[in-house]
């Protein structure tokens, strides 16, 4: 892999909007609150952290692109332009040329389900304003339009690895030259019927929402900063290799870990579905940190805060290098780890 | 097992056998769809509203609605293993699949990748079409000055690329060659194209220069052409603009009208369409137009022929402003 610099991360999770407040929760290092979601057809509600209300109605909504769109899309839109941060003007003049690769694993699932409940009723009356929102690629699409960038933009679903593997992708970009920066974002929005889903899995796993956004760059910004030093191949659960297997195979993937380094795990508290994962990485002694655990399971939104985590510790200084260990709950595992990397400039 | 799920094996069950692959270790797959397996989840949804308490079958019906699991199910038929991406950019999704699989061939991160794209139709995505008033109520018929909207199809296409210098090590039958993949994001709106199809002059010119050719080389190109007034009048004028002078000389059809919009798969469909039209040395004509457009400087193909044809060019575009297009080239 060329070199590729991280340049800027965003978040809206559980713990609020913007970055700082997932740093802040981690610190914390206990679970937040959750709350409770209505499941039409029961009397008992459903357990799940959800991204509170902004403080200020985001400045973003004002764009006519986002007036009718998804949760999901302002998560993107936020947490994207978090990341981005002055290099957002830079993509308006045409300075920059911006990629965008969109992670996802449920999509726009409340328009989804509120279209396809409307085309139930009666097909005939069905909303053409909230149909096109359903489109994987809305959040992507919005995002583009909101900088005003006309370079690739994929949106790219799978299982929480795919955020890991979108970094991948932008990489190549980078190294390839097609684009001068990047966003790499994941994006989930709770609705009753994916916490449903995920209930058939695990009962005891806390559903959540929001996203993650990296910023990468072919060039640092500053003489300190975070780099994309490596990520490994998405190593698929087959009948011939196991969870845990996959897990391992990705661990080795990466280099050689740096003392004090730090672990961003994907445990989520849930002792059936961590078992692969813990025994996979029982021999880690160095510091590690499980964010899940604490903001909840928001699929590839997730795997987004596990890397924000990482880019965040980095960059502090607390930590010289941090591994992402991302176990999707049904597809593949990954890997990706970030250093700190002092340049000249 | 999902309808859009059952299209991809089969079609990767053709392509596998034709390309003489046999079992091997690492092989990326790369597809793209538009719903993946919405049927079931559509099911689910009636599922969960009509019997709340039970969970009958819908674990199951979690699992295979999602793409994933699709591309696990392949590499499990074909006793293979890699990392799988899913590209879901709407209607040009099956374009970006191939021309991202090409360029990790490409680029030598990968031996051998297979690619391509699948959906099957669905009552939410038929009656979102219906809503935003896109299907025709007559037939479809691009490039038409009558045109009045698209046709939903279902299928899927599934391509086995490899480097030619592998190919012809193992004396592979190589149908044609991918020599260009470009990409754009059109900004103007969510559903609609920009009206003088700007990102879609960009696609084109840029898979042309990684292709290394100009549009006057290009002996054939395969429209999005959907048959609806914005997306057809849109492309036709990028067409205009990107051929320039040898407008009139550039041979261009949508099989749309023949075989229906495929959405996620139609990209790769339309791939091996050209592959076709490589192979036999013919074109495939637009059936259904009467009264082409007279915005549509470029010849528009509209009976089978044979023809010289060494290099040819096929669009995707999609919902988001999602462009592609490939450029591809006679083997030999």
């Amino acid at each position: 892999m060329s070199l590729v610099f991280v340049r800027g991360w965003g978040a809206v999770s559980p713990a609020g909007w913007g970055a700082a407040s997932l740093v802040q929760a981690l610190e914390a290092g206990v679970g937040l609150a959750t709350n409770e979601l209505v499941r039409p057809g029961w009397q008992k509600t459903m357990r799940v952290r959800s991204v509170p209300k902004p403080q200020a109605r985001p400045a973003f909504l004002a764009h006519p692109r986002l007036r009718r769109s998804s949760p999901v899309a302002h998560y993107t839109l936020a947490a994207s332009i978090e990341a981005i941060g002055d290099d957002a003007s830079r993509v308006a003049d045409g300075s920059v040329r911006l990629g965008v690769v969109f992670c996802v694993m449920s999509g726009c699932v409340q328009y989804s389900r509120r279209f396809f409940d409307e085309v139930l009723r009666d097909p005939s009356t069905a909303s053409p304003l909230v149909f096109p929102e359903t489109v994987f690629n809305a959040p992507a699409s919005h995002l583009s339009a909101f900088l005003g960038s006309s370079s690739e933009n994929y949106t790219v679903v799978g299982d929480s690895t795919a955020f890991v593997h979108g970094l991948e992708i932008a990489a190549h970009w980078l190294g390839e030259g097609r684009v001068d920066g990047c966003l790499v974002v994941a994006a989930e929005e709770l609705d009753w019927l994916t916490a449903d889903a995920f209930r058939h899995f695990s009962r005891s796993v806390t559903c959540a929402e929001g996203a993650g956004a990296v910023y990468l760059a072919a060039a640092p910004a500053n003489s300190t900063t975070v780099e994309l030093d490596a990520v490994t191949d998405g190593i698929p659960f087959t009948d011939r290799v196991s969870v845990g297997d996959a897990i391992r195979l990705s661990a080795a993937g990466l280099p050689a870990a740096k003392a004090n380094e730090l672990l961003v795990d994907g445990l989520r508290g849930a002792a059936r579905l961590d078992r692969a994962e813990v025994v996979a990485w029982r021999d880690w002694q160095g510091p590690r940190v499980s964010p899940k655990s604490i903001l909840g399971e928001a699929l590839t939104a997730s795997a987004a805060w596990q890397c924000v985590a990482a880019c965040e510790s980095v960059s502090s200084g607390k930590h010289p290098a941090a591994r992402v260990s991302v176990v999707g709950p049904n597809a593949q595992a990954i890997a990706a780890r970030f250093k700190s990397s002092r340049t000249s400039s | 097992m999902e309808r859009g799920s059952k299209l991809l094996q089969l079609a990767a069950h053709e392509a596998w056998h034709q390309s003489g692959w046999k079992r091997h270790g690492r092989i990326p797959i790369v597809l793209g769809t538009t719903s993946a397996g919405m049927g079931l989840g559509e099911a689910y949804f009636r599922h969960a509203i009509t019997r709340p308490g039970s969970q009958c079958r819908q674990p199951t019906r979690v699992t295979y609605y999602q793409p994933q699991q699709h591309a696990i199910d392949l590499a499990d038929a074909f006793e293979f293993s890699g990392p799988t991406t899913i590209i879901a950019n709407a209607c040009a999704s099956g374009a970006n699949a191939v021309g991202h699989g090409w360029e990790l061939v490409r680029n030598g991160r990968a031996d051998r990748v297979l690619v391509g794209g699948y959906d099957g139709l669905s009552q939410l995505v038929f009656a979102g079409f219906d809503s935003l008033q896109a299907l025709s109520g007559t037939t479809c018929r691009p490039f038409d000055a009558t045109r009045n909207g698209l046709a939903l199809g279902e299928g899927s296409a599934v391509l086995c690329l490899e480097s030619r210098d592998e190919a012809i090590a193992r004396g592979a039958l190589v149908l044609g060659e991918i020599i260009g993949y470009g990409a754009a994001t059109d900004c103007h709106h969510l559903t609609q194209p920009h009206p003088e199809g700007n990102a879609a002059i960009m696609s084109m010119d840029r898979a042309c220069a990684v292709a290394r050719v100009r549009p006057d080389q290009i002996d054939y190109v395969n429209a999005h052409g959907t048959g609806t007034p914005l997306n057809d009048s849109a492309e036709a004028s990028a067409i205009n603009r990107w051929a320039g002078d040898s407008v009139s000389r550039c041979r261009v059809s949508s099989t749309k009208a023949s075989i229906g919009h495929l959405l996620g798969a139609a990209g790769a469909v339309e791939t091996v369409i050209c592959l076709m039209t490589l192979q036999e040395q013919w074109l495939p004509p637009e059936t259904g137009v009467e009264q082409v457009d007279p915005l549509c400087r470029f010849d528009l193909v509209r009976i089978p022929q044979d023809a010289r044809v060494e290099t040819v060019l096929t669009n995707s575009f999609g919902f988001g402003g999602a462009n592609a297009s490939l450029v591809l080239r006679r083997h030999g």
